[in-house]
């Protein structure tokens, strides 16, 4: 896989050859204002839902194993 | 039977409307085909009772294939990768609820390359999709499944989504039109996501005035959706017959080099047959889109890096490892990724990796800007802009797999829209050697109208015969 990423930036220093310097970044393509919306609560996922797909759900959440092992 | 295979799916809903036939049994038409699909074109079909659609649903009652990257609530949504095999997401995507609303049920979930991560389907973590034109080539990627099952007649219509080409590229590979809309138009909420400043879902369809038709019912803005938008205006049901006033620019740097002489002599038909219908050619320069593969390599890995982070097997997805918690992820994710994802992964840490993040993400989101530049002066000087969709035809199975460079070439003239935000649609323009070729239009952000309006007048010029594709 090391080869294959080496040709890939390979490709992608091409963009080194550009000029920028003056270039904005841009990030969202679209011109749009920022967008607010009025705060009105809603019902969330039931929690049954939310641990319904979970390998291992127990006492209302996601167990996992402990961090720093054993 | 056959017969109603025949129809596009504007033409079935007619046919429901009408009282020749009915809701049901269209769907159970297309359920047995779905099921007794030998492309590899379907991950999933449902067994639900075919739903009672009223029969005056602006879809008609006319069943829906879905790509596997759409959330869909109590079905199968795994966007074709291991590491969520298995999982029934707890809701539905918004453009999916929108068009089951509208009147098209889903019939099926249908197969892609890994996360959305391909272009010839060959990353799927299930099994490849076969080209139904040559079931020795691909059907192009990543929504190849889509493709492959409208072309094929296993579904009436579909929905895939793009990302640098997702949707046009597999559906020029295919034989079918296929759009991409502008940034924002459709609502992103439940799309699994790859890249969230560039992914986009549109349809996969037979015809533009089915791509017109399912357009119009997935527009609009979605409150968990923050960066949808309200569409300007309604989406009309393309009409024209002519082309008069129209200026269309071809861009030299995405019709030349690397273009193969057949794809070449379809894009100077089509050129002929827009200059007949009264439009205007001229060329018109794009001169930094020979740079969108390199930006986008970039961008969309990096955004896929911190999009793919949640897959670690503690809320949902198979769960590998018995040790600590570390372990449980990296066996997770080592098991459930594919090839592509893990090389994607590892390009999108490395160039938001502090030290390289100015000459990789940040040069990258810069060119972006100059790309998006181009196409807002070609706009000043050209309506749409007319371009191949893909620079081969559909290439064989195992082609393109041991040189990622090359695969990311399949997208070269599709991945400087995305970067853009415009919206562009392919359309077949005819077929070289027996395969079709897909013609590109692209236009300013919001002018879908407009493209449909182009596509449906050259579709109406070419004349092209799917039906070499059918099973």
């Amino acid at each position: 896989m090391s080869g294959e990423l080496a040709t890939i930036l390979d490709h992608i220093d091409k963009i080194g050859e550009l000029d920028l310097d003056d270039v904005e970044p841009t990030s969202h393509v679209i011109q749009v204002e920022n967008v607010l919306r009025p705060d009105e609560p809603r019902p969330s996922l039931p929690r049954e839902d939310a641990l319904a797909q979970a390998p291992d759900p127990a006492e209302g959440g996601f167990r996992v194993p402990s961090p720093g092992g054993a | 039977m056959s017969e109603l295979l025949e129809l596009t799916a504007a033409q079935a809903a007619e046919r429901i409307r009408a009282g020749e036939v009915s809701a049901g049994e269209l769907f159970e038409l297309y359920r047995e085909r779905a099921r007794g699909d030998e492309l590899g074109a379907f991950l999933w079909v449902s067994d639900d009772d075919p739903p009672d659609t009223p029969p005056d649903a602006p879809l008609g009652g006319v069943p829906l294939a879905v790509k596997d990257l759409f959330c869909v609530k109590g079905v199968p949504s795994a966007a074709a990768s291991r590491i969520l095999e298995g999982y029934r997401p707890p809701y539905t995507a918004t453009a999916v609820e929108r068009l089951n609303a509208a009147g098209a049920p889903t019939l099926g979930k249908t197969n892609m390359d890994e996360f959305a991560m391909g272009s010839s389907n060959e990353n799927s973590g299930f099994r490849p999709v076969l080209n139904p034109w040559d079931r020795e080539r691909v059907p192009g990627g990543s929504s190849g499944g889509s493709a492959a099952a409208v072309a094929a007649g296993l579904a009436p219509w579909a929905i895939g989504t793009d990302t640098g080409g997702s949707i046009r590229q597999p559906a020029s590979l295919c034989g079918i039109v296929g759009m991409k809309p502008t940034y924002g138009a459709v609502s992103r909420y439940g799309m699994i996501a790859f890249a969230s400043s560039l992914d986009q879902c549109g349809p996969l369809t037979r015809d533009v005035t089915d791509a017109a038709l399912l357009f119009r019912h997935m527009v609009g803005r979605d409150r968990c959706d923050s960066t949808s938008l309200e569409f300007p205006e309604e989406v009309r049901l393309p009409k024209a017959e002519r082309l008069d006033g129209l200026r269309f620019g071809v861009p030299p740097e995405l019709s030349g080099e690397g273009v193969e002489a057949g794809v070449r002599e379809v894009l100077d038909r089509t050129v002929k047959l827009v200059e007949e219908l009264g439009g205007v050619v001229e060329e018109v320069g794009l001169p930094h889109s020979p740079h969108g593969i390199a930006a986008y390599y970039v961008l969309a890995p990096a955004e896929a890096s911190a999009n793919l982070a949640r897959y670690d097997g503690v809320r949902y997805g198979p769960r590998k490892g018995n040790g600590d918690l570390l372990s449980l992820y990296e066996e997770t994710r080592a098991a459930g990724f594919g090839a592509e994802v893990k090389r994607r992964i590892m390009l999108g840490t490395y160039a938001l990796s502090s030290g390289y993040y100015e000459a990789y993400y940040g040069r990258a989101q810069r060119v972006r800007t100059k790309i998006a530049d181009d196409f807002r002066a070609a706009f000043e000087r050209v309506d749409l802009i007319l371009t191949p969709t893909s620079p081969t035809v559909a290439f064989k199975l195992g082609e393109r797999t041991a040189d990622p460079l090359a695969m990311y070439l399949s997208d070269y003239c599709t991945v400087p829209m995305p970067l853009a935000g415009v919206p562009a649609i392919s359309i077949p323009g005819g077929l070289s050697d027996g395969l079709p070729v897909g013609i590109q239009l692209a236009g300013p952000a919001f002018s879908e109208n407009r493209i449909l309006d182009a596509a449906y007048a050259l579709e109406q010029a070419i004349g092209f015969d799917g039906s070499g594709a059918r099973v």
